[in-house]
């Protein structure tokens, strides 16, 4: 109970926001929330399934780059037809990337994952003509619920309308996350990261159901990576690029990967933390560096850990 | 005869692990292997539960060529299996470690959407399994945290939770004090009687336990079988009796 009023009391916040805070503040919720999506995603490999992925930017770049074509291009401004059409353009390149990816585990899975992702930051790259290189592409502003906001500027637009646009999608996704987790095929993801031998043993197919992991968080990367053009505006090859992927790695490990709202936690604590830090000093980099090396060593159980009060061994083991 | 061998041989480059092995258990059956280390036995519960694929001879299940077939397969046409080291999830309870094998026996496995908390046959199943193997008041307790008698239990019982129709285990009472060794025994024997196991073939060095339980023993040396009877005539035979009981006891 306690924890439904504490979630209760976060949800009324964000939906307050808006109205309570200054606009700079209230657009720093948006990539937040786009984030929070992927993350979710990408903990149900990570947290549940036991895999780290270090090239999951290739499908946020999926799904923004899905958006800005079918924006620019292809004349499709409705937000409610990207978001499915990004979750398929990831799904489609997942399937065949993650079935190759699901044979190995541990460090030869992370490099794999990150290996496609390169080769997915070089396309984006090189095919100038398809991709605009390195400047990108533009993302033009999408339609909500069928409507184009023109009386909006921009600005009014990001932390009006698609601000709770964004909200109900990661309140969505954050509820679908919730019964996947909370089903038998999450408890096989979970028998699988403890104990893959002993999970085949009882008759689990372990890369069969990584596979699953892996599509789903490619789906839920693709979605969130659609949500984080618009703000912007522009979408560019770095959104691929393997620090991008790393700072994914980051916010999970900072949120706690062992706790189903760390990586929650995890985007909410990296975004306005780095706007801090990015205030204070150009060294932005070095703060997080020592910030990742304190976690690691002090807190495994990142700031949910903290929070949860839960044991580290118990959630380094996980 | 549920589970057949012929001939069954296993190289492992230039060492011949397996020379020959032929076996059959009927049902109703408890079967020990005994044999001194290095004679084969792991080797042949391997060849025999499908996870190793022999280098020739023929392994049949109810009939069905199961050399090689893998973990999952078998375990999905009613083979299960425990193992010598303990084999636990550490991070589940002894329930969810139950749940799981009972999701994966009914196929709900792949449910993505079904609450596991409303999931009935699954719940019941994994509690059923629980009391079969008195772990009903330590059904929330971390599996990690369980005491080595514990843990053997769990992992046998989730073996148990497939309901196989027949089960090999490696060493059930290995790393457990020599008194939980037998009660863990009788749960194991009372439990497969409960869901109906057809046969259960087990790997063991304590002969207390080797005599006091099985049906019929075969005897393992350097990968062929030196003999196969029921345990008193196992006790008649010098030759068995030197070679692995005796050495044993001298």
């Amino acid at each position: 109970m306690r924890r439904a009023g504490v979630l209760a009391l976060v949800a009324l916040a964000i939906a307050a926001l808006p109205a309570a805070a200054p606009t700079y503040q209230v657009t720093l919720m948006l990539p937040f929330m786009a984030y929070g999506v992927v993350l979710l995603g990408m903990n149900l490999l990570f947290g549940y399934t036991g895999l780290v992925s270090f090239g999951h930017a290739l499908f946020v770049g999926v799904g923004a780059y899905t958006a800005a074509v079918l924006t620019t291009h292809l004349h499709i401004r409705h937000l409610e037809l990207i978001l499915p059409a990004a979750a398929l353009a990831a799904a489609i390149v997942a399937a065949p990337v993650g079935a190759l990816c699901v044979r190995y585990v541990k460090i030869y899975f992370g490099m794999l994952t990150l290996a496609f992702g390169m080769v997915f930051y070089t396309f984006l790259l090189k095919f100038y003509r398809l991709t605009g290189g390195d400047e990108g592409m533009r993302m033009l502003r999408p339609y909500l619920l069928g409507s184009g906001w023109e009386g909006f500027s921009k600005t009014a637009y990001l932390v009006g309308p698609y601000y709770y646009f964004s909200l109900a999608v990661l309140a969505l996704a954050t509820l679908l996350m919730w019964r996947i987790v909370g089903s038998p095929f999450g408890l096989c993801l979970r028998t699988i990261r403890d104990n893959p031998l002993k999970a085949e043993s009882l008759g689990v197919s372990v890369p069969r159901y990584r596979w699953y992991a892996f599509m789903i968080s490619a789906v839920y990367a693709g979605v969130g990576g659609a949500l984080l053009a618009p703000p912007t505006g522009n979408v560019d090859p770095t959104l691929a690029y393997w620090t991008h992927s790393g700072n994914l790695v980051f916010m999970i490990l900072l949120g706690g990967f062992g706790h189903f709202w760390g990586p929650l936690l995890g985007a909410f604590a990296f975004i306005y933390l780095q706007d801090l830090v990015m205030s204070v000093v150009p060294y932005w980099r070095l703060v997080f560096g020592a910030l990742l090396a304190l976690i690691v060593i002090a807190a495994p159980g990142g700031l949910m850990g903290l929070l949860a009060r839960r044991r580290p061994a118990e959630i380094a083991r996980a | 005869m549920i589970l057949e061998a012929r001939e069954v041989r296993k190289f492992y480059g230039e060492f011949c692990a397996l020379d020959g092995v032929s076996l059959a258990v009927g049902e109703g059956e408890f079967v020990s292997i005994i044999g001194p280390n290095g004679a084969g036995k792991s080797t042949l519960l391997n060849v025999l539960t499908g996870t190793t694929r022999p280098s020739a001879g023929t392994v049949r299940f109810k009939g069905r060529e199961v050399a090689g077939i893998g973990p999952v397969a078998r375990a999905r046409l009613g083979m299960a299996r425990s193992f010598q080291l303990i084999q636990i999830f550490p991070e589940l309870t002894v329930l969810e470690t139950l749940q799981a094998a009972v999701a994966s026996r009914l196929g709900h496995g792949t449910r993505l959407w079904r609450s596991l908390a409303g999931d009935r046959p699954v719940q019941e199943g994994a509690l059923e399994a629980a009391e079969l193997f008195r772990l009903a008041d330590k059904r929330h307790v971390l599996a990690s945290t369980l005491p080595q008698g514990d843990k053997k239990l769990l992992d046998v019982a989730s073996a148990f939770a497939l309901r196989p129709e027949i089960i090999l285990l490696d060493e059930p009472t290995s790393g457990v004090s020599t008194a939980d060794k037998h009660e863990i025994m009788e749960i194991l024997v009372a439990a497969a009687r409960r869901i109906g196991c057809q046969a259960i073939i087990q790997v063991e060095h304590d002969m207390d336990i080797v005599f006091g339980y099985s049906h019929r023993i075969i005897a393992l040396h350097q990968g062929r079988v030196l003999a196969d009877a029921t345990p008193a005539a196992i006790k008649e035979n010098t030759l068995v009796v030197d070679t692995m009981i005796g050495r044993a006891k001298r």
